[in-house]
Order: C-alpha cells, then structure tokens, then sequence
C-alpha cells in the first residue's frame, strides 16, 4: 500500500512541477471547445437539437483527460531512457503494485487536467443543470482517466522508444478521440460508425459523463460505469502482464 | 551466496556471455574486470532480474533470478552503471522512494538517509533538485541510495567512474566497514585495476562474453608473471581498444531536451 502510495507521488510532484506542462495542455481542449463550440452551435440549433456547446462540453473535457492520461502512461519510456525505470524493477515491488501506483498517479494528474478544462469551459459558458452533478461528474472523469493512464502505460511498457510516438498519436489517441461521439451525437449514425462507436471505451465515458452533467446519454449510466470498470481491469491486468516482461 | 553455472546470453545473432561460471562466497569482496563490452553488465543484468538468461543456471541468494524473481530483489542492493535517479525529484524524494520501495521502516529510514547523504557531503543540498547536481553529485547521491537499505549483496557496476580520488575512497572504507560488520557480500566491476586489486578478494576477468581467469590478484599476478593486477590483466586480454557503440539513450536525451523546452 505503502509502496503505491509513493508511486503516485513521485507522479504528482513530477506534475506539480511542470507548470508550462499544465497550460500548455490546456490550449488544445480549449481550441476545440471554442472553434467547433461556437462554430457549429448555430447549425446544432436549427437541427433542432439545442445547445452545441453545452453537448461539446463534456466531449472537449473527456479528450483533456484522454491525452494526459495516455501520455502520463507513455511517460514511462522517458524512465525507461533515463534508467530511472530500472531503480522501480530491480526493486521487490509486485509489477501489478507498480502498473496500479502508475496508473493511480496518472489517472489523478488527468482528472485534475480534466477539472482544469471543465473550469475553464465554465467561464465560457457551459452549464450544469444542477451544480451539484460537479461532484458524480468529477468521478466519472477519474475512471475515465485511470482507463487511458493503464493503456498508455501498457503500451508505454511495450516500446523501447518514442520512434513510435506519431504511430500511437494517429492510430490510437486520435481515432479514440473522434470515433467517442465526443463532438457528435451517438443517435442516428450510419451503420458502421455506429459500430465503430461501440467499440471505443471513450464514447462511454464521454456518454456517462454526459449524462452525469447534462441528464442526456445514449447509454444506460450504470452500462457505462460497468463497461469502464471492465475495460480498466482488463488493461491493468495486460499492463502488470507486459511488465512482468519487461527487460532491460 | 552467487552462483553462475553454464551462463549464456544471446541477442539475436550476437553471443554477449558466453558459457560462464563462477561462484561468490558470502562475505567475499569480488570483483569481475574486462574491457569494454566484454559482457559485465550484461551479467551483473542477469544476476539482477532485469535480464532472463538464454540458457545455464543462476542462483543469487539460494533463489532463481527467473522464477523467484521478488526473493533475489529483496536480497540485494545495486548501484547502476548509468543514471538511475529521477531528476525532477529532489536528493531526500530520490531516498524515501527507495526506502519505501524496499521496505525500510520509517524511523530507521529517516536516519539512515541523514547520515548517508551527510556521508558523501549531499546533506546541505539535500532539498536541491537532481536536475541541478554535478555529475560527481547525482554518482555519489546513486551510491548513497544503493546502501540505503542494507541489503544481503550489493552489486557496484563500476561505481567509481568519474569520481575523485577522495570520494572513492571514501566509499570503498564505507563499504568495507559494511562487509566486515554485516558481513555483506560486494560485487563489483570497475576500470581501475588498482582499486580492484586493493579491495577484492577475488576476481574474475571476462572478456568476449569468456571468463579467461578467475582467483585473488595475487594467482593472477603469478600465473601471467607479472608486477601489477593492472599488467596482468593486459597479459590475459591483450591490447587492443574494443569497439562499444552508443545507444539510444544517448539520443533521447537530446530528444528530450528539444521537447521540453
């Protein structure tokens, strides 16, 4: 216990260190909610559905979490290069004790990031029905980050470097991003988008927490907290599997 | 307390230890010499659980390396040949993470990390970051740590490298009190042939992934007819410089840099 505590935090000192880090990953979410948020709200209203940007919110808030949390994961090739990974694996500390400490103190620098950007679409204007949801809703966003830090650390334990950097920005961050329903709505999509939704684990993050803050999912909110659930376990089993494989 | 029997280990096409045996007593001060890219790091690598074995029999401390992996980490403490120290993390975090990680009581740990890091005189700069030491800082701080919890053995994969006279020895009288009053066991690999043949009981010479001598430096020194451990290990491996290519990490680090900034 002692030992996934410290884990997590060296995670959050390294985080609470990196200001320029904070913002900088802010500017991206932000450009997202602003541009599309406004630029399609007039579009949204008159196909009858009501407020873009309040249905964006969530969206924009759940690739926030997205991105931190699998690059905190992937942060684990910069221990790996800078020897400090060996210092954790020669050390007698289970692997899933290490993947579970990792991933907790990822997961927690995300959610923060989360309720960063959560914040700042607040002052432009998203709003809750009832404020109260703020807090249901921040937990939403805490499974929602601790399933991408365990498959960004799970990957992260699998590469030797960033060569393959671009490879997992395009074929992993980015098609998780766009196919979640995060900037669309999940009723009446085309049959193979529709299945494609189904099986990216975001779109029912994005769901639930859309249906936390706003009263309106697609999903059942107990489907969407059972299947995030699952696909965590599943990837922190996998994670503490290949690190068991690790070598160095 | 280390036992190698018939050791191998291959990357790909390329042999890096090829067939070694030895054995460590409990208590002995060994060292293993060989140039360059000889397969030092790879065994000490091996010995450690961060590297499986392409083939032969490994005991440390009684327990396999491969399958009781958690009993051999528990047993042992190294200091690594490159850094391994978080450099966003100050000299007491890097401490209390070890510590921790290695079950160090708390009271005891407290202490402990004091007087190591007044030891190797990082006390004053114990609450500066890693990022801002010298070289000769973060290699102290790293033996520091490798102490930290007393272990059963302690593997040293060339720990004196870059480090000034007076540092090293003050090390070496540190970890000698260590294994003459805990009777701990000391691996250890090195470049300087004097300081090998000062402190060791023993040593073994590899070289091209072969052990080609193993005894105290005085059978070494006999057996090839020579003054100086340091002339008998030319004798046993000859002159010429061996090749070591840079890796990645080297790269990285540059990469590093670009994108942080």
């Amino acid at each position: 216990m002692k030992k996934i505590y410290i884990l997590w935090l060296r995670q959050i000192k390294r985080y609470l260190r990196a200001r320029s880090r904070i913002i900088g990953s802010l500017a991206q979410p932000l450009l997202f909610l602003l541009a599309l948020g406004y630029g399609f709200g007039s579009v949204y209203q008159e196909a009858g559905k009501g407020d873009y940007f309040n249905f964006l919110a969530p969206g924009v808030i759940s690739m926030g979490i997205l991105f931190t949390a699998i690059f905190t994961g992937i942060e684990i090739i910069w221990d790996r290069q800078f020897g400090f990974l060996k210092e954790i694996l020669v050390s007698p500390t289970s692997r899933f004790n290490i993947m579970i400490g990792r991933t907790l103190g990822g997961a927690t620098i995300a959610t923060l990031q989360g309720v960063l950007v959560m914040l700042v679409a607040f002052i432009f204007g998203f709003h809750l029905t009832n404020w109260w949801n703020i807090i249901p809703g921040i937990l939403m966003m805490f499974l929602i980050a601790t399933l991408f830090t365990a498959l960004g650390t799970m990957v992260g334990s699998m590469l030797e470097d960033m060569q393959g950097f671009q490879l997992i920005m395009n074929f992993l961050i980015m098609p998780i991003f766009f196919l979640s329903g995060s900037l669309f709505p999940l009723e009446g999509l085309p049959k193979t988008l529709s299945i494609v939704t189904r099986l990216d684990p975001l779109s029912y993050g994005v769901d639930g927490l859309r249906d936390v803050f706003l009263g309106t999912g697609h999903y059942n909110l107990s489907t969407n907290i059972l299947i995030l659930v699952g696909i965590t376990m599943l990837f922190l089993w996998l994670g503490s599997y290949f690190f068991k494989k690790i070598e160095i | 307390m280390i036992e190698v029997k018939n050791l191998t280990k291959k990357f790909d096409d390329f042999v890096a230890v090829d067939n070694i045996s030895f054995k460590v007593e409990k208590g002995e001060i060994f060292a293993f010499l060989g140039p360059n890219g000889a397969g030092k790091s790879t065994t000490i690598k091996m010995l450690t659980t961060l590297l499986h074995p392409t083939e032969g029999i490994l005991r440390v401390d009684g327990h396999n390396p491969v399958t009781e992996s958690d009993e051999v980490r528990r047993s042992f403490g190294i200091v690594f040949q490159d850094p391994s120290l978080d450099d966003e993390l100050t000299a007491v975090e890097n401490m209390e993470f070890h510590g921790v990680l290695y079950d160090v009581p708390d009271k005891l740990r407290k202490e402990r990390i004091e007087q190591l890091l007044k030891f190797v005189d990082l006390y004053d700069r114990k609450d500066s970051l890693v990022k801002e030491y010298s070289g000769g800082m973060k290699r102290r701080l790293e033996i520091a740590r490798g102490l930290l919890h007393h272990p059963k053995i302690i593997f040293l994969d060339e720990p004196t490298l870059g480090l000034d006279p007076q540092t090293r020895n003050h090390m070496w009288s540190y970890i000698r009190d260590l294994n003459k009053n805990e009777n701990t066991t000391i691996f250890f690999s090195t470049h300087y042939m004097e300081e090998a043949e000062r402190v060791a009981n023993r040593v073994a010479i590899i070289d091209n992934g072969k052990i080609v001598a193993i005894g105290t430096p005085e059978e070494l020194k006999e057996n090839t007819k020579t003054s100086s451990l340091e002339d008998a290990f030319l004798a046993l491996t000859g002159n010429k410089i061996r090749e070591e290519t840079g890796g990645v990490a080297e790269q990285m680090r540059v990469m590093r840099r670009a994108w942080k900034r």
